[in-house]
């Protein structure tokens, strides 16, 4: 009994450090505010390479113009390059919010069936579906998406993202870098090692962090909830230095530490079974958070006591 | 003139309204020019930093309408940092600081803050009219203060803002004393709006000509508003969805008929095709009809839509329309004049619903277009050359090709020739934009024919220097020029400096323009602000080992191309709220 306990502790073991959400063992679904490092952009070298080839090679037409068309841009390459180039077609911005919004649509407008008043057959159950306010509920909180602005610590200029584009928190992380960071051409010398060895990336890294102003405006680590929470609350992304992120950043994995030292206690205390843990404890961790928050940035202090207190309990009760 | 006392000369100027027109007149003679500013009531300044506030107001002390615009056209591309600028706080501070009797506002790519409406809602104890186009800024609360404080408030225009929703249920705040509204329009807005305010407000608003909604108004909402309104005009639709066997619906359907001015529908930003024929009654009226925001309606239910509008001037739609589409509406509406077709899959590999033969089915059928806005997959020459052909009375020609450098498929050939003849063929075309596979030849027809062109948009086009040159030669009137993404450099900024005091405003970007000819090109003429956008990145290499960007700035290595380029004439001279990443040269 006493080393099935065991074996059920090393799955939940709690660890402190700023990659926190390394762990995917604990699941696919949990993705975190980590510090972005290259780790995470391992594509980053050979996207790069292909947009600066897409530009290139729009760029390389319109100087040679003699160039049949046929050559690049022809089937597959074209709706690539027209996406890459920032500010093509040239639709405003609004328009483009507006048409990706509506397409977004969970129910269908398509117009499938043409519903007249003579054809009884078409008053499917599912015909009917279409009118339920609640889908167009779900709808008008889509709506309100869009470009939210982002801005980088260190970069003067900010720009906007659109969030419809994305469907998940790493394909919003390379989006941004790839929007900031000047993609590399292939021509110089030392890029060219970096090509070949992309491990040369992951050497004397200082990373970033990706936080955001939600509804309330709190800045808040990207990541600890789940995308479509993060859809609805966010107003705008910054992506922080670590080093002024540093507070943030251990701030909140305090307080989630200390959480998980509080959960993991309580669980213990109460014999609770491995399965009902794993199932309260994103629940719980999450209104811990929300708690968390709302104490919000004036108890310093009381963030040093909290991780002493966590330490004695970590020691203590596991 | 001269033996006349100036109440009569003033008197005869009331009767020339045109800006244009009134600026002529203040050429004239110095008396000429002390009536005309004395009496002038409406300014439009086309570039808010080509002059400051106190100067209109020095000049103009009896104004009390005021059109402005702000960023550069490409900021609706996400082409300009949005802090760019283009405040209009200042102005309203100056304006309420001389206690101008400001009735009129104008706006357009501007940043209007909450703070500039609440004052505007304060200082003017006559305004009636806000107009706000592709601005942002501001947020429900603003609109909340307009509402409250306006009291003679006739029009309140919002197109296409970016408004952040505070819940601020800013239509509860007009008073029910509040009985002037003639245009109301706030489809832009995404939040909820009280339903049951809006209604009374419509009903106690008898003047009521235009009701635009958001999203946020439905169906039963429209029909009850519509029986309180039969007058309206301009109907913008918010929400039209509804189960077509509903009392509501059928209710919808009766009190439509009863609308028997209206002469302009848009909005549908939500709409079920079987829902569309509630508005069959009112098409044979129309005149103007906007369903570009109505994704998912099927050719077909479009089709049967435009039969039964004949009378239709302006239609903006989406490309699902298709090329038989265009041919239906080619065929019905003879009097049309403006056409918008927009994409409704902007990054779509190409299901090549709308082409160039839509166009040219347009051009046969309706020979009284002026304006057009075509979003298309493909082009040729011949299509275009048709088009000149059977339609030379384009005053704005606009023609976005979604791959930009597709060249001509039957031919594979530059479309040079094609907008040649566009432009050889309408003698009174002011406003061009180009796109597609394009060499220097395109430029000098340009140069050559388009003697009225104002305006001329240019995107990954041309060869060399020669190609900016002749437009810069050869467009007299020109007056804005944006270029994007094309190989015009030194030599061509720097040709004629003194074209650019003639014109509004040059843009510049992805060019091969050098740091070294901006400073040239600044120190020659103190008239122009060259501003240099900063848009250097990082690679990643340096992000990671913690480096900044080299910001671009007056010091920096002359040979050095330049990202960003905007350039206008000022009385300012350089400006005082330009963000870090923008350096006045």
């Amino acid at each position: 009994m006493l080393s099935r306990d065991v074996a059920d502790d090393a799955e939940l073991e709690l660890g402190l450090g700023l990659s926190i959400g390394g762990r995917t063992k604990h699941g696919s679904s949990r993705e975190y505010g980590r510090i972005l490092t290259a780790q995470d952009f391992p594509s980053l070298v050979s996207k790069a390479i292909i947009n600066s080839n897409n530009v290139a090679s729009v760029s390389g037409t319109k100087r040679a113009a003699a160039e049949p068309a046929s050559q690049e841009g022809g089937g597959d390459d074209s709706p690539t390059s027209a996406s890459q180039i920032v500010g093509w077609p040239p639709i405003r911005a609004y328009r483009m919010n507006s048409l990706s919004n509506q397409a977004k649509a969970p129910h269908s407008m398509e117009g499938k069936r043409t519903v007249s008043k003579k054809d009884e057959l078409n008053h499917t159950p599912e015909a009917n579906r279409l009118y339920d306010r609640k889908t167009s509920g779900a709808v008008k909180e889509a709506q309100n998406l869009g470009f939210v602005k982002v801005s980088v610590d260190g970069i003067p200029i900010g720009r906007k993202v659109d969030l419809n584009a994305h469907t998940s928190y790493e394909t919003l992380a390379h989006a941004l870098v790839n929007m900031f960071f000047r993609s590399m051409n292939p021509i110089g010398d030392g890029e060219k090692e970096l090509v070949n060895r992309p491990s040369k990336l992951l050497d004397g890294l200082s990373a970033f962090v990706l936080t955001y102003e939600d509804k309330e405006g709190d800045w808040m680590l990207v990541g600890d909830v789940p995308w479509g929470m993060f859809l609805s609350s966010v107003k705008r992304l910054r992506i922080m230095r670590t080093s002024e992120a540093g507070g943030l950043v251990i701030w909140e994995t305090g307080f989630t530490y200390f959480g998980k030292c509080l959960l993991f206690s309580y669980c213990k205390y109460e014999s609770i079974s491995l399965s009902k843990r794993l199932e309260f404890a994103p629940m719980f961790l999450k209104m811990w958070n929300l708690a968390v928050s709302l104490f919000g940035y004036c108890a310093d202090f009381f963030w040093l006591t909290l991780v002493a207190s966590g330490v004695a309990f970590h020691s203590l009760v596991l | 003139m001269n033996y006349f006392p100036d109440e009569v000369i003033e008197h005869v100027f009331d009767y020339v309204t045109s800006h244009q027109d009134r600026n002529s007149i203040s050429l004239v003679c110095k008396s000429w020019y002390r009536i005309e500013r004395l009496s002038r009531q409406r300014v439009f300044i086309g570039n808010c930093y080509s002059i400051s506030p106190d100067k209109v107001i020095e000049r103009f002390p009896a104004i009390r309408s005021l059109s402005l615009k702000g960023k550069p056209h490409f900021a609706d591309f996400n082409l300009v940092p949005y802090d760019w600028g283009g405040h209009v706080y200042p102005w309203i501070v100056a304006m309420a600081k001389s206690k101008v009797n400001l009735e009129e506002l104008r706006l357009k790519r501007m940043v209007v803050s909450d703070e500039s409406l609440e004052l505007i809602s304060s200082s003017f104890a006559n305004f009636t009219s806000l107009v706000l186009v592709s601005c942002e800024g501001f947020t429900t609360n603003g609109l909340k203060a307009v509402a409250a404080n306006c009291s003679l408030l006739r029009e309140l225009d919002l197109q296409e803002n970016e408004v952040e929703d505070h819940r601020s249920q800013w239509l509860n705040h007009f008073p029910e004393s509040s009985t002037s509204l003639v245009t109301l329009n706030f489809s832009c807005l995404k939040g909820e709006i009280n339903l049951a305010a809006l209604e009374r407000l419509v009903a106690r608003s008898p003047n009521l000509k235009t009701l635009r909604v958001n999203r946020a108004v439905t169906l039963d909402s429209l029909q009850k508003i519509l029986s309180w309104a039969p007058q309206l005009m301009d109907l913008g639709v918010g929400s039209f969805i509804h189960d077509p066997d509903s009392e509501t619906f059928y209710k919808l359907k009766n009190t439509i008929v009863q609308c028997k001015s209206i002469k302009s529908l848009s909005g549908f930003l939500e709409v079920a095709p079987y829902c569309l024929p509630a508005i069959y009654p009112v098409c044979s009226n129309l005149t103007s009809l906007n369903l570009s925001y109505a994704l998912g309606i099927p050719a077909s239910e479009l089709i049967k839509l435009i039969r039964h509008c004949k009378r239709l001037q302006r239609l903006w739609i989406l490309d699902c329309i298709g090329d038989k589409g265009l041919e239906v509406v080619a065929s019905n509406c003879k009097d049309l004049q403006e056409l918008r077709v927009f994409p409704s899959d902007p990054f779509g590999a190409g299901n090549t619903v709308v082409t160039e033969e839509g166009l040219v089915a347009i051009s046969f059928g309706c020979k009284k277009l002026n304006s057009l806005l075509y979003f298309c997959h493909q082009m040729t020459n011949t299509a275009l050359i048709t088009v000149a052909n059977n339609c030379p009375n384009f005053v704005r020609f606009r023609l976005c090709i979604l791959d930009p450098t597709k060249a001509d498929p039957l031919t594979q050939q530059p479309l040079d020739e094609g907008f040649g003849a566009i432009v050889q063929s309408c003698k009174g075309l002011k406003r061009l934009s180009l796109s597609g596979l394009l060499t220097d030849k395109v430029f000098l027809y340009i140069g050559m024919y388009a003697e009225q062109l104002e305006m001329l948009s240019v995107a990954f086009a041309g060869n060399s220097d020669k190609g900016m040159i002749y437009v810069l030669n050869g467009c007299k009137k020109l007056r804005k020029l944006e270029v994007r993404d094309s190989p015009f450099g030194d030599a061509a900024l720097l040709a004629d400096p003194g074209k650019y005091e003639t014109m509004r405003s040059l843009w510049m970007s992805s060019c091969e323009v050098t740091l070294g000819a901006c400073k040239a090109l600044a120190r020659k003429m103190p008239m122009l602000n060259v501003e240099i956008i900063d848009d250097s990145e990082l690679t990643v290499d340096e992000a990671l080992c913690g480096g900044a960007p080299v910001a671009v700035t007056a010091d920096g290595d002359d040979k050095q191309k330049v990202e960003k380029m905007y350039l206008y004439r000022t009385l300012a001279g350089p400006r005082n709220d330009a963000p870090e990443f923008v350096c006045t040269l």
